[in-house]
Order: C-alpha cells, then structure tokens, then sequence
C-alpha cells in the first residue's frame, strides 16, 4: 500500500461467459499444495456436446440420420440424443454457469486451435494436471436411446471426431473409445479401428442402459480388450426414466441415487458371473458414482456370498477382494463424514485403486485439492491418487506436462505470497483447516 | 486493521453487490433492505469464488397446518443468499450462514457507511 491507499480492483459477477482461467482462478491457488507433484491426471472432464453438435454431425456415417440431425438442429441443441431439455435441472436454475460449459466464453478466434482444445487447455492449465480424459455428456444416455442403431453411429461420429479435430491439437488430452454396446459387432470394429491411438488411452461404457454385462455375446469383445492392455471404464450417469426413479420428485434425488444404481448393478453381475476370473488381466475402472457406494456393495455381496456359494461358484475369492482389484475415480468424492471417508478409502486400498477425478465442468466437479486436502492420506497415497495411479492403468508416460502453478497465476491474476488462498500443504493454517472442516484450504 | 473507503453508498443497488480485490484480499459487499453486509470471496466448501456467484431468494417447504405440502416456495421473509458459483453453497445475505448447516458460513468482513460512503475494516498484512 503506497501513500494513495491500496488499488483496487472489482471483480465481476460469474457468469457463463467468464474466462475458464478466472473462474477456475482459487484453483490455481490451491495448486501450488502440490505442485511438485510428478504428475498429476484428471481421469474424468466432460465434453458438453451442445456448442459442438454440429461438427460431430458432419461425422454420422448415415446420410438419414444426418439429414435429420441438420434439420432438427434449429428446434434442438444435441439432435439425435434421448435427454430431456425440459428437465435439465444441473445447474440449480441458473445458479451454476458453469454447469452446461462455458457457451458464452470468449476464445481465441485466430490462435487456429479447435476450440474445445483451447476450453480444455485453460481448464487443465488452472486446475494443475498434466493430462486429462475426456468423455461426453449428453452421449452418457444413449444406452437407453430408442431408436435402434442411433448409439452406433453417434459413437462412430464421436470417436472419429475426437480423434481428428480435437486429440491432435494437445498430447495432454486424452480420449476413450466409446463402445455401443447395442451392437457388439460395431464395438469390435471400434477397437479395432482406434486402439492403436495412444491419445485413445482405454474404452468406456456408459453405465446407463439395461444391459446384462454378463451375457456370452460380450466375452469376445472383453478378451479383444483384455488383449489391447487398455482399461474398460464404466461411466455413471442419471436416468430418471427409470421405473423406480420415476417415484422421485426432485433432481437431488434422483441424482443422488441413479448415477450410484446402474454401477451397483454392472458391478454385481460383472462379480457374481465371475468374470474377474475369466478376464484375469482386465483393468476394470468405475466412475463418476462416489466412494460411499463401494464399502456399502463389499460387505453386502460377501455377506451373501458366503451363505449362497452355489449361485455364485465361479468365484475363488471373496466379492470385496475382486472389488479391491479394480480402479475407481474419486468424483464426487464424499467428504462430509470424514470417518467414513477414512474407511472407504481403507476397505478399497484407495492409495493404490482410486484416481482423482474433476468431473468439470459439471455442477459437482472436484479439484485436486479434495484429495491433497484430506488429513489421513500419507503423501505417497496422495500422489499415487492425483495421478501415479491412472499413469499406471492408462499407460500414461511420466513427464511433468503442467506450467508450474505460480506462472500461471503470474499470467493470470495479481498474486501476493499473503494471499489466504496461497498456504503450503504444511502450513498450521492448511492442517488446521484441513482438519477441522475436513473440506478446505 | 485499516479502513478503505470503498465506494459510494448509493454505488451498491438495492440486492445489489460489488467484490472487489484490496491486494491480495477479496471481499464481497452485499445490500439488502438497505443494510450492507460484507464478507470474504473466500468459499468455506473449497475456496471458491462464492461472493461473484448469483443472487437468489432462498427457497422454503411450503407446509401447510395439516401438513400436506406446497411444494417449494420463495421464503416468505424475503430472504435472499449468495451462491458459490463453483457447487451451489448458499449463504444467507445477512448472516452469511448456509440455510441447512450453519457452521458453514462465510467469513464476514467489518463493513461501515460514513457520510455516504461504504468502508471496509481490513487487516494491514493482507494488503
Ligand atoms: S467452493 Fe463454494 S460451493 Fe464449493
């Protein structure tokens, strides 16, 4: 402060036209917790289709479909796809801008790089990772879509439009190969076409569709995986449509519940029917549905497991040590019990199986920080979580990719060592916080 | 601590705010019914930028005598919170409070109007 008093400076209201980097800003802050950290991965950000739909239409190898898609495209942001607009609750009527993109933000319209690239560039860059995989949103239903055939071809389009318009434009973005599981015959021409991609760094379902995941036409397509050493994830999702979802009133509660149930119900048939045993190689990833639920499911299949060997014989072990021999992502990580948050992360042997997640731009995002942040985790447990861990089951080299956090904020925005935002992870105040609310820094 | 004038009064419209950065300080001033009310745009949840988020009424259960059920309605006291932007924490305007659990709260700001214009009491290191 000089003789004139201190400068100051407004800072505008939030919107959805706010600059990625200044509402990610308090991040980039955070960052610097661990920003020696070797390497740190999102293993989950979202595309949200709607500013790109037309693009990905000009893929769909399907000349009906894409004449439809171009003439329904004036009445509908994301033709094609079975979500219900009218029911788009996510963003807490308006109280969330970021919730469904950052639409109205302005990019660079002459650096020549595609914009979702440079939307993801400036998340990733505020956020502090080195990588970070993508998946869609609004492709997340397809799996129930009713018209036989739309999944194939919008997953077609989608694989071959990250691939040629968005992967080459940065190596630390990174893509999974979408499998229409409405076809199996397709899924095997989509590994074969895109598994060799190394941006391509696994293939995910989207766990919402009713699917028996054990049934015997799917076993060739897991062994073509299990043979590719690239992970199979299973992405969670809401569907309210579903006959006992349909019972509740609210978005909270539907949500809370359903992007929790189709995991619940993929995971019990992939352990009952034993394919752990079958596909011993498999890396099998869970995400998007929390922690809570993974405790919950260990002791309720071992609890009937063991009266009912019979139903379940192909297993050698116990359902909770199959469970802890999968990957999980962190996202939306469950903190407000830290007790049990320590338990979970216990019972799944969370240092070596979990991954951080973000989940942005999504209304329940995480920072890194959910996870450096939590006062039981050793500091090797929090490496191995923020990004060793999915270095390992993505085959991700291990190569600092991230501008160090203090440039960004240099470039970003005025910074000042006192800065409450700015407290190292040793800190009394960090520990304290930390501790005490068990949430922030 | 030391006293900034900020800016005028009348600056801030009613159910109106301004944040503003004094060095490495944020802090968010809020009017409502005619009363300034300030805190820090430092989220409790996880440090977001809670005071540029939106505005909004503060919903209520309508319940009724026989306790059957509105469904949702406005607060009928006119309450009004700030909401993070990064997930949605609500805080109420003028206690700064989260309408559900209220040893979540922002941290408040000593905030004073003299001769038409809105001070903030700041610590000195923070600037
Ligand atoms: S940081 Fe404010 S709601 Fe999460």
């Amino acid at each position: 402060m000089d003789a004139k008093g201190p400068d100051i400076r407004e800072l505008p209201p939030i919107t959805n036209a706010t600059d990625t980097r200044d509402y990610l800003g308090a991040a980039a802050k955070q960052a610097l917790m661990h920003d020696d950290y070797e390497i740190i991965v999102d293993m989950d950000a979202h595309l949200q289709e709607k500013g790109f739909w037309p693009e990905v239409m000009s893929y769909l190898e399907n000349d009906v479909l894409r004449y439809t898609a171009d003439n329904m495209m004036n009445v509908a942001a994301t033709p094609l796809i079975n979500t219900q607009p009218g029911l788009t609750f996510q963003a807490l009527s308006g109280r969330i801008p970021h919730q469904h993109g950052q639409g109205a933000e302005p990019l660079d319209a002459t650096s020549g790089v595609h914009r979702f690239a440079q939307i993801v560039q400036r998340c990733i860059d505020t956020l502090g990772v080195d990588y970070q995989i993508i998946f869609p949103t609004n492709m997340l239903h397809l799996g129930m879509n009713p018209m036989e055939g739309v999944e194939v071809y919008l997953a077609r389009a989608y694989c071959r439009w990250l691939t040629e318009r968005v992967l080459p434009e940065d190596p630390r973005i990174l893509g999974l190969i979408y499998l229409p599981l409405n076809s199996v015959e397709e899924c095997y021409r989509l590994v074969n076409q895109y598994a060799h991609n190394p941006q391509m760094v696994g293939f995910t379902i989207c766990s919402v569709r009713n699917t028996p995941i054990h049934d015997n036409s799917y076993m060739k397509l897991f062994a073509m995986i299990e043979e590719t050493g690239k992970p199979l994830v299973f992405h969670a999702g809401p569907h309210w449509d579903d006959p006992s979802f349909s019972q509740l009133n609210r978005f909270i509660s539907m949500h809370a519940l359903s992007f929790v149930h189709y995991n619940l119900i993929h995971m019990t048939n992939w352990i009952i029917n034993a394919l752990p045993e079958r596909f011993p190689k498999m890396k099998v990833v869970w995400v998007e549905s929390g922690l809570a639920w993974v405790p919950f499911l260990m002791q309720r299949l071992d609890h009937e497991v063991m009266m009912r060997q019979s139903e379940a014989p192909g297993l050698k072990k116990l359902p909770s040590d199959y469970m802890r021999d999968m990957y999980y992502s962190s996202q939306p990580l469950e903190r407000s019990d830290m007790v049990l948050t320590k338990a979970t992360f216990e019972r799944m042997h969370a240092e070596t199986q979990l991954m951080y997640a973000s989940d942005w731009p999504h209304w329940d995002f995480d920072t890194p920080s959910t996870i450096s942040t939590l006062p039981f985790l050793s500091d090797q447990g929090k490496r191995n979580i923020l990004g060793l861990n999915a270095a390992k089951v993505f085959n991700i080299p291990l190569k600092r990719m991230r501008p160090r956090a203090r440039d960004v904020l240099a470039n970003r925005t005025p910074f000042a060592p006192g800065d409450t935002h700015a407290v190292s992870r040793s800190s009394p105040e960090f520990v304290k916080a930390g501790v005490k609310a068990g949430v922030t820094v | 601590m030391v006293d900034i004038r900020v800016c005028k009064s009348e600056d801030i419209a009613e159910r109106g705010r301004r944040v503003v950065q004094i060095g490495a300080f944020e802090v968010g001033i809020f009017n409502l019914r005619g009363r300034f009310f300030a805190y820090e745009n430092v989220c409790p949840h996880f440090s977001g930028p809670a005071c540029q988020g939106v505005l909004a009424p503060l919903f209520a259960e309508g319940v009724c005598e026989d306790r059957t059920s509105l469904g949702r309605v406005f607060d009928p006291g006119g309450r009004m919170n700030i909401v993070c932007p990064w997930h949605g924490y609500e805080f109420d305007i003028e206690t700064g409070a989260h309408p559900t659990d209220n040893r979540m709260r922002l941290k408040p700001v000593p905030v004073s109007v003299r001769d038409g214009d809105i001070y903030l009491s700041v610590p000195d290191r923070r600037i």
